[in-house]
C-alpha cells in the first residue's frame, strides 16, 4: 500500500483538572488516549462515538489547534505533532477543518467574501481581481450565488452557513478536511445536501476526509472506513461494510442496534446498555466497556485487550475476539 | 459535477436612506437618548452664545434673586447667574464624562485583551483590579484627589483609575469566550497569524458591548465628578460645575432651593440621555435581536 496521507500513532490528549487557590493539577481527564489510525489519499474514515469519547478532541488535536500529550502525527510521512505553531503554518494547507455549529463558526461581523477569501490572504495565494475571482469560484463551487459574497452570515441558514464553512475549507486546495460532526446541526433534508455535497467535492478534488460524527447513518452513507471511539479509545475500526453487517465489539453492535430503521414491520434486537458512561477523569481499568459490556468476564476489568486484526482489515481490541484471530468471516457475538 | 440548490432565495437588501429611518424607528430609546445628549453637547459648546453672562461675575447688590425674566434660573449668595453657571457647568460634566468613557474604554481594552490571551498577565492584573473593584469608586477618586492638586485633568484621571477595572473585567470575559468560538479556531486552522486573529476576529467582537459599557461609564463618571465637586474634592470652586454649584447652594436650600434644582435637573437628563442612549446600543448590537431582524 502507497504512504498514508495521515498517519496517528498512539495519539493520546489529556487534559489536566484543576483545583483550588494555587490551581494545582489533581487529575487528568483521559480525552484521547491512545488511538492509532491512517487515512490514505481520496479516502473518508468515520470516527464515530457517543459525546464526550474524545472525537472532537482527536480531531482538533490532529489539527494541532490544540497541542498532543503524546503520540506521533504524521501527514504523507512527515511529523507535525512536535511543530510549533510558526512551523505548523506550512502544514496548515493540507489539513482544513469544517466545524459543527454552522453559527458560531463564522464570525459575524465579516463577510462572505472576507471569511471564503481569508485562507487566500493568509498565503498570499492570490490578491486583487485573481482573489475575487476565486472567491466567487469557490462560493459557486459549494452552491453559493455571486451575490451571496457580499452578505453577513446571519443573513444565511444553517445549510448555507455550512456550505460558506466547507467553501473557506476548500480555498486552499487542502489533502485532508476533518469534519467535525458538519451535519449534526442541520436539518435531516439539508443534512442530505450537505453530505452530497462534500462527496461530489470528494470525487473532484480527490479530498480525504475525517468525518467525526455520532449518527451512524450518517457516516455509512459518506465513509469507506469507520473507527468506532469509545472513552478516548477506537475499539474497532474497519470497511463501513464489514463494520456494519458484521461488528466483532460488542460496543459496535449496540450502537448498530440503536440506528433506526424505516421499516415499521421490522423486528429486531435492540441491545439497551445499561448504567453512563464512566468519567474520563478516571477512566475504569482493563477493558474501558467493561463496566457496561454485556458479556464481560473476569478478564476484561483486569486486562486491556490490544488491538487485533480478526478478519482481513479488521482491527478490534476485545477479549473475546482473541481466540478467533485468523480468517473467520462469519463469527459472530456469542449470545 | 453536480450541485445542490441553495436552500433560500435571498431578501432584497434594503436602501440605505430607508435603513436609516428604519432604525430610529426601531430603536426609539437611541433616537431621544442620542438627541439629548446631542443638545447638551451643543449647548456646551455654544455656551457664551445662549444669552449667558460671564458665569464668574459677582454681583453681591442682586444675590439671592429669584427666577425671573431677566435672570432665568435666578441668581445666588453672590449675586452669580445660576443660569450662566449652569450652561457652562455643561462642559465639565460633558468634558470629564466623555474623556473618562474614553480613556477607560482604551485602556480596558488593552489592558483586558492581554489578560484575556496570557495567563501570567492574567493571574496578577485581575487581583489588582480584583482589589480596586472592592473600593468604591468615589473612594478611590477622591483618595486621589487628596493627592494631587485639584484640576479637571486630575478629576478625569482619577475617576477613570476607579472605572478602568470595570472595562477591563469585560473585555477580558469576551476575549475569553471569543477564542474558544469555532471561527477563530477556523481562522488558526486557515493560517492566520495571532495579530490578524486579533484584529480581525477578537477586536470587532468585543467592541460592541464595550460600546455600551463606555456609555454608562461616561454617566456613571459625571454622577461621580459631581459628587467630587460637591464634596469639595473635584474641580476647583473657580470653575463652574454642576456639582460646585449644587455645593454652593446646598447651605440655603430652604431659602433658595432654585440654586441647586437647575444643575441638579440637568445632570438627572443628561444621565438619563446617555442611559437610553446605552440601553439602546445594548439592544440594537445584541447579536441574538439582530439575527432576529
Amino acid at each position: 500500500m502507497a504512504q498514508p496521507l495521515l498517519c496517528v500513532r498512539g495519539l493520546v490528549k489529556h487534559f489536566p483538572v484543576k483545583k483550588g487557590l494555587l490551581q494545582r493539577t489533581v487529575g487528568q481527564v483521559h480525552a484521547v488516549d491512545g488511538i492509532s489510525f491512517d487515512i490514505a489519499e481520496g479516502e473518508t474514515l468515520g470516527l464515530v462515538g457517543e459525546s464526550g469519547c474524545g472525537k472532537s478532541t482527536a480531531g482538533k488535536t490532529i489539527l494541532k489547534l490544540i497541542d498532543p500529550t503524546a503520540g506521533e502525527i504524521r501527514i504523507r510521512g512527515e511529523r507535525i505533532d512536535a511543530l510549533t505553531r510558526r512551523e505548523m503554518r506550512a502544514y496548515r494547507r493540507q489539513l482544513q477543518v469544517v466545524f459543527q455549529d454552522p453559527y458560531s463558526s463564522l464570525n459575524p461581523r465579516l463577510k462572505v467574501r472576507d471569511i471564503i477569501g481569508e485562507p487566500l490572504v493568509n498565503y498570499a495565494v492570490s490578491t486583487g481581481r485573481e482573489l475575487d475571482q476565486r472567491v466567487t469560484e469557490l462560493a459557486i463551487k459549494v452552491g453559493l450565488s455571486a451575490e451571496a459574497l457580499d452578505r453577513f452570515p446571519h443573513e444565511f441558514s444553517g445549510g448555507q452557513r455550512q456550505r460558506i464553512g466547507i467553501a473557506r475549507a476548500l480555498a486552499l486546495h487542502p489533502s485532508l478536511i476533518i469534519c467535525d460532526e458538519p451535519v449534526s446541526a442541520l436539518d435531516v433534508s439539508v443534512q442530505a445536501q450537505v453530505i452530497n455535497l462534500l462527496g461530489d467535492l470528494q470525487r473532484e478534488f480527490g479530498l480525504s476526509y475525517l468525518f467525526v460524527a455520532h449518527d451512524l447513518a450518517v457516516v455509512e452513507h459518506i465513509s469507506h472506513r469507520i473507527a468506532v471511539m469509545y472513552l478516548g479509545k477506537i475499539v474497532e475500526i474497519a470497511d463501513k461494510q464489514a463494520l456494519f453487517t458484521r461488528p466483532q465489539h460488542p460496543y459496535t453492535e449496540a450502537l448498530l442496534s440503536a440506528v433506526p430503521v424505516p421499516d415499521p414491520e421490522a423486528s429486531r434486537k435492540r441491545i439497551i446498555l445499561r448504567g453512563d458512561v464512566p468519567s474520563p477523569v478516571t477512566p475504569p481499568p482493563g477493558c474501558r466497556f467493561h463496566t457496561r459490556c454485556p458479556y464481560a468476564f473476569d478478564r476484561c476489568s483486569k486486562e486491556e485487550p490490544e488491538m487485533r486484526e480478526v478478519v482481513r482489515g479488521h482491527h478490534v481490541a476485545c477479549h473475546l475476539r482473541e481466540a478467533q484471530t485468523g480468517a473467520n468471516e462469519t463469527a459472530t457475538l456469542p449470545a | 459535477m453536480t450541485i445542490a440548490p441553495t436552500d433560500v432565495a435571498l431578501p432584497a437588501a434594503p436602501r440605505a436612506q430607508g435603513r436609516v429611518w428604519t432604525y430610529v424607528r426601531r430603536h426609539p430609546t437611541i433616537a431621544i437618548g442620542g438627541t439629548l445628549l446631542g443638545l447638551m453637547v451643543l449647548m456646551a459648546i455654544f455656551a457664551p452664545y445662549l444669552g449667558t453672562v460671564d458665569p464668574q461675575a459677582l454681583s453681591p447688590v442682586r444675590r439671592l434673586r429669584w427666577p425671573s425674566a431677566q435672570y432665568w434660573f435666578g441668581t445666588d449668595m453672590l449675586g452669580r447667574d445660576v443660569y450662566s453657571r449652569t450652561i457652562y457647568g455643561a462642559r465639565v460634566s460633558l468634558t470629564v464624562g466623555l474623556s473618562v468613557a474614553l480613556c477607560s474604554t482604551v485602556l480596558g481594552l488593552a489592558i483586558g485583551l492581554v489578560t484575556g490571551f496570557s495567563r501570567a498577565a492574567d493571574a496578577i492584573v485581575m487581583r489588582v483590579m480584583d482589589g480596586l473593584m472592592s473600593i468604591p469608586g468615589v473612594l478611590i477618586a477622591i483618595a486621589l484627589m487628596a493627592l494631587t492638586r485639584a484640576s479637571m485633568e486630575n478629576v478625569i484621571f482619577a475617576i477613570t483609575v476607579a472605572q478602568v477595572p470595570r472595562d477591563t473585567r469585560l473585555v477580558r470575559g469576551v476575549v475569553l469566550t471569543l477564542r474558544e468560538l469555532p471561527f477563530v479556531e477556523a481562522a488558526l486552522a486557515s493560517g492566520t497569524g495571532f495579530f490578524r486573529i486579533l484584529w480581525r476576529h477578537i477586536l470587532p467582537n468585543t467592541l460592541p458591548p464595550l460600546l455600551v459599557q463606555a456609555t454608562f461609564t461616561a454617566a456613571s463618571a459625571m454622577i461621580v465628578e459631581a459628587t467630587l465637586s460637591f464634596l469639595g474634592a473635584g474641580t476647583p470652586p473657580n470653575i463652574p460645575s454642576w456639582g460646585n454649584i449644587m455645593a454652593e447652594g446646598r447651605s440655603l436650600f430652604q431659602v433658595a432651593y432654585y440654586i441647586v434644582l437647575f444643575p441638579g435637573a440637568f445632570l438627572s437628563i443628561t444621565v438619563l440621555a446617555i442611559n437610553l442612549l446605552g440601553d439602546g446600543l445594548r439592544d440594537a448590537l445584541d447579536p441574538r435581536l439582530a439575527r432576529r431582524m
